[in-house]
């Protein structure tokens, strides 16, 4: 374990203590209390900036799933880096402004700041995992959590729809990209990215290599917005603006861009590889800066334009991956300007347009709109933001000496390159770059300028505001003030970045380029000559200044685009044709009659269990050493069927009760006959205390009716259960003419004494061989009767609380029948105390006679059943004044404590001991731990029939 | 003896699942408790009936029966028990507060 790992987890961690750090400090703004996480681990960051660059990469690994090979392996290069000091980096600002942007007294502070820690831990760790399996559950984390923060003002409607909306389409991308890396694996044999890189070269030609990039590529589309993938982003605009700027602009939405570039060393030099990511990232640039221009809702607009940017970056790291072609020669070096570029403009978008998005938030927290066509004259009253804003979009637009200048100037390169490539059929195609990109640049340009002056220049308008305007509060103004003189910072001197953060990342994506030793040269500077790039960007302000001049009068420009888009459409409308389909094919099945839903079981019980017999030809019948039958065990068996059968027939409650008694006395006695005391012992107790609970509830239960149902709802009732009854027929004969595996049985028999000593096999087996399943029985047990004793308890509770007057009328007599039945109870007197020796010594003796806890309980249970049946109640309190419900409790705290126990004595959880004592007068003794546990069971099973018995018998 | 113990397990599950898929309640819970009564007795004849003593070490025999299923089947009964007790509040409450044992009239919406 590494710094690293501690690193990924610490956000999380504050995740878990935010509610209760909020509780401990109540008056202090959650927001401060998470500042610290961004904080640390943004200088954590930067310290190790210089410890990559001299001692390479750091990595380190905790096992997790090592038998499937999924590792949580850290790796930390350059472009890991640069994206962790995106996300601690941005991510302390945003922190710190929405301190400011959420009101302490309006909003669930505990919630937002959990989900943000929960986004900021996986982001983090979605970009130092090695892991495939690792990266794609932070990735689908950072889905999560982006969802959660969308809805998080959840009463509005359209939060909800902006939330679902993009986490269906980002969970789709990701369950691909999950496809993706399986295929990867099926090629490889490792989730390691590492490893795969290594053998890159030899899966190029696989047959699943094209698919794999291809649904890689979907999961990288869909989470950065690629066109037609974008539609998400505007509508995921609905959240806190701070959630803008963070997740929508600076980091989350880059993932995807992420993606490709850790993906590019495996799949670069691949034909279509290049085309698609360079040709849909153009597509997207042009589309979404086209799209920008039209909107007037100054959110929208920043989320179309992130779209674009996104495309620009894609495009970039598209066309980097042609330097793969030309490892070893000159050219290599040419064309990886894309992907300094690509890296370069990652940094200068995160850092100008988190500015903007913090503007916008600014401009809406005191206006109250953010509708462009409402604003306007800002710039008197709020002075600072609108320097913030002219800032960040005129290096948004390209203009120096502006950060996005350079950037775009490299962005021009890189496209201007492309052109002289020959292969792939860019020689006839690749002119079409730089236009695209000209005429993307334009938009860029006008859309830029109506962000700043359709916001803060022109006529003012206050009287078409919610609120009168004024410069925003000191705190909310320090976050946008440090990005945009990064934005300059960065502008003037953009070599401070060139090779602690640009040059790393590149040798990161570019990992073959370089031999040992090597570095990219990156160097960038704001005046390189009248070049072919710079007339471009003259061009580009030209026709910038003409269009938005124009741009009133330009109506195809001015006008909004009101109706919907295509994509949307078929977006809501196939949402709704799947809602529809499952809704209709769910109410086909789901009819609300459990009768249906135990016919689906039956019948598809009958098919499997058929079908398998029938296919693993199981219908073999043994009859070589098959037990006789005496006569006194046919009759048993001919009782037993008829008894079963009468309980068809018979309409008295009373009656079916009785028989259903009988059929399980019956059963008893052939436990007997199949040497099973143990069992027989059980089940007659068991049947004992059921039928007195069956006639305690008989009162209340209702008649039986004869159902007045057709002859084709009894037919087709008898059918399936003849169904069944013979497939078990036919299932317990094959298991005689059967047997594919030896049997385990006679491990227990040779080892019960050696290993636990124990006589009682079936005891052993119980209290020691498989204590564990014993312990979760009476779990179970103790679940049970707490259920029963809730539903009558809160049953009365309701009607004590209606004002109804509670009647004493209980099945079980309070104070003992008021008839003069002297006989009965001085019978019961005796045999109570006979029955409660006798359980004592069936507990005691249990672990090598038949006996045991469960045995012993239950004869108590009667017991005791009998001493309220004759005594009433009250008599039972007074001789046992414990409560059973705590019995239970305690029974199961003495099971687990024995559990516990083998701890100290480095033993596996359960593990018993025993050993012989010498005991004058009682002489050899055995004492083994195993007895102590099977107290626990006998405690808890009194506990529970009493707490079943006496609270049914309590109920009115 | 494996052969008509076979034969009244199929009668058992026939019962049981005949009144499992009734419409009252009560006998649900009795269709339950035969099922029970079925497994249990499948369980001992799968292992093969008679084979030896009780397994009871104390005994010395030469063999015993197959311990493994009387295990099993021991769990079986006290959960079964626990089980049956909670159907039985569970519909007699049921019954209190809606006034019938009916499960057609107990089913859930449509379109829920």
């Amino acid at each position: 374990m590494v710094i690293l790992h501690l690193a990924i987890i610490l956000p999380f961690i504050f995740a878990l203590l935010a509610p209760l750090l909020n509780r401990l400090l109540p008056r202090v703004h959650t927001g401060w209390l998470m500042l610290p996480v961004p904080v640390v681990l943004f200088a954590y960051m930067l310290s190790l900036i210089p410890v990559i660059r001299e001692q390479g990469d750091l990595e380190g690994t905790i096992p997790w799933i090592p038998s499937l090979g999924v590792d949580f392996h850290v790796y930390a290069d350059g472009l890991s880096l640069l994206f962790a000091l995106l996300i601690t980096g941005i991510g302390s600002l945003v922190l710190l402004y929405s301190i400011f942007y959420l009101d302490k007294n309006k909003e669930k502070l505990v919630h937002f700041y959990v989900y943000l820690m929960l986004f900021m831990g996986a982001m983090f760790g979605l970009v130092m995992s090695d892991n495939l399996m690792v990266l794609y559950s932070f990735w689908e984390l950072t889905s999560i959590s982006s969802f959660l923060l969308i809805a998080f003002w959840h009463k509005r409607e359209k939060s909800r729809y902006g939330a679902l909306k993009s986490m269906v389409i980002t969970v789709f991308g990701g369950l691909a990209m999950f496809a993706g890396f399986l295929l990867l694996y099926v090629m490889t044999g490792t989730f390691s990215i590492r490893e795969i890189m290594g053998d890159a070269s030899a899966i190029a030609n696989h047959a699943l290599f094209i698919p794999a990039m291809l649904l890689i590529l979907l999961g990288a589309f869909t989470k950065s917005a690629q066109f037609p993938f974008h539609i998400w982003l505007p509508d995921a605009m609905e959240a806190p603006t701070p959630v803008s700027a963070y997740l929508h602009s600076a980091t989350m939405v880059k993932a995807g861009i992420y993606l490709v570039a850790r993906m590019s060393p495996i799949f670069a030099g691949e034909a279509l590889w290049l085309w698609l990511v360079s040709g849909l990232g153009l597509l997207t640039l042009v589309y979404g800066s086209y799209r920008a221009l039209k909107q007037v809702d100054l959110k929208s607009m920043l989320a179309f334009s992130t779209i674009s940017q996104l495309g620009l970056i894609m495009s970039l790291f598209g066309l980097g991956s042609a330097a793969a072609l030309y490892t070893g020669t000159a050219q290599a070096e040419f064309y990886s300007k894309a992907t300094m570029a690509a890296v370069f403009h990652l940094l200068n978008h995160a850092i100008f347009k988190g500015a903007l998005f913090m503007v916008v938030g600014i401009v809406d927290h005191e206006t109250g709109t953010r509708d462009i066509r409402k604003l306007g004259g800002l710039m008197s009253v709020m002075p600072i933001t609108f320097t913030i804003a002219m800032i960040g979009s005129f290096s948004m637009a390209g203009i120096p000496p502006f950060n996005g200048f350079l950037s775009k100037e490299m962005f021009f390169t890189a496209m201007l390159n492309i052109r002289t490539m020959e292969l792939f059929g860019m020689e006839a195609w690749g002119t079409l770059f730089p236009v695209i990109a000209w005429v993307a640049s334009i938009f860029t340009f006008v859309y830029s300028m109506l962000l700043v002056f359709r916001t803060f220049g022109g006529k003012a308008q206050f009287d078409k505001l919610e609120k009168k305007p004024h410069e925003a509060p000191l705190g909310m103004l320090i976050s946008p003030v440090v990005l945009a003189t990064l934005v300059i910072v960065f502008g003037l001197f953009p070599n401070l970045a060139s090779y602690s953060l640009i040059e790393p990342a590149m040798a990161a994506v570019h990992p073959g380029l370089l031999s040992p030793g090597e570095q990219f040269m990156v160097s960038i500077s704001l005046w390189h000559g009248l070049t072919i790039e710079l007339f471009m960007t003259i061009g580009v302000a030209t026709v910038g200044i003409l269009l938005f001049l124009m741009h009133k009068r330009t109506a195809v420009l001015n006008q909004p685009l009101f109706a919907k888009a295509i994509l949307n459409r078929s977006y809501d409308g196939g949402m709704r044709m799947m809602e529809r389909l499952s809704g209709a094919i769910t109410r086909v099945y789901m009819t609300g009659s459990i009768r249906h839903y135990l016919i689906y079981i039956f019948v598809f019980l009958i098919l499997a269990i058929g079908m398998t017999l029938f296919s693993e030809d199981a219908l073999k019948v043994d009859t070589t050493g098959f037990a006789d039958m005496t006569f006194y065990e046919a009759a048993i068996l001919i009782a037993l069927v008829l008894s079963s059968v009468s309980v068809l027939f018979v309409t008295s409650r009373l009656t079916a009760i009785i028989l259903t008694g009988a059929v399980g006395y019956l059963v008893a006695l052939f436990f007997v006959i199949f040497r099973a005391p143990d069992l027989a012992l059980t089940q007659l107790s068991v049947e004992t205390v059921s039928v007195a609970l069956f006639l305690l509830c008989f009162y209340h239960l209702p008649k039986l009716k004869k159902e007045l149902v057709s002859l084709r709802f009894k037919l087709g009732n008898f059918i399936i259960a003849l169904g069944v009854g013979t497939i078990m027929t036919l299932v317990a004969l094959s298991a005689s003419g059967t047997r594919p595996f030896q049997s385990i049985s006679h491990y227990f028999l040779e080892n019960s004494y050696k290993l636990a000593g124990g006589k009682n096999v079936v005891n052993v087996i119980l209290v020691d061989f498989r204590g564990f399943d014993t312990m979760f029985e009476i779990v179970v047990l103790g679940i049970a009767s707490f259920g029963i004793y809730s539903m009558i308890r809160l049953k009365l509770k309701e009607d004590g609380a209606e004002g109804g007057s509670l009647k004493p009328g209980t099945a079980l007599p309070l104070n003992g029948h008021k008839s003069n039945d002297v006989i009965f109870k001085t019978i019961a007197k005796l045999a109570i105390v006979i029955i409660l020796g006798f359980s004592l010594y069936m507990f005691y003796m249990g672990h090598n006679h038949p006996g045991g806890g469960f045995i012993g309980a239950l004869m108590a249970s009667s017991a005791l059943l009998l001493l309220g049946m004759s005594f009433g109640m009250k008599t039972v309190d007074r001789i046992m004044p414990i409560s059973f419900q705590k019995l239970t409790a305690f029974g199961i705290l003495i099971a687990l404590l024995t559990g516990v126990g083998s701890f100290f004595f480095d033993a596996p959880f359960l593990s018993h001991a025993f050993g012989y004592f010498h005991i004058p007068l009682l002489g050899e003794l055995e004492l083994a731990t195993a007895t102590l546990f099977d107290l626990g069971v006998y405690l808890t099973v009194i506990g529970v029939a009493m707490t079943i018995i006496f609270t049914i018998g309590r109920d009115q | 003896m494996e052969l008509y113990m076979s034969l009244a397990i199929g009668v058992l599950f026939t019962v049981g699942v005949y009144l499992i898929l009734s419409k009252s309640l009560l006998r649900i819970i009795l269709g339950t408790s035969f099922i029970t009564h079925g497994v249990h007795l499948l369980l001992l004849t799968m292992s093969r009936l008679k084979t030896g003593a009780a397994p009871l070490l104390g005994e010395q025999a030469e063999s015993y029966v197959d311990p493994l299923p009387q295990a099993l089947i021991l769990t079986s009964i006290v959960i079964s028990f626990g089980v049956t007790s909670f159907f039985i509040v569970l519909a007699y409450k049921a019954y209190q507060k809606l006034g019938t044992d009916d499960m057609e009239q107990l089913r859930g919406e449509q379109n829920e």
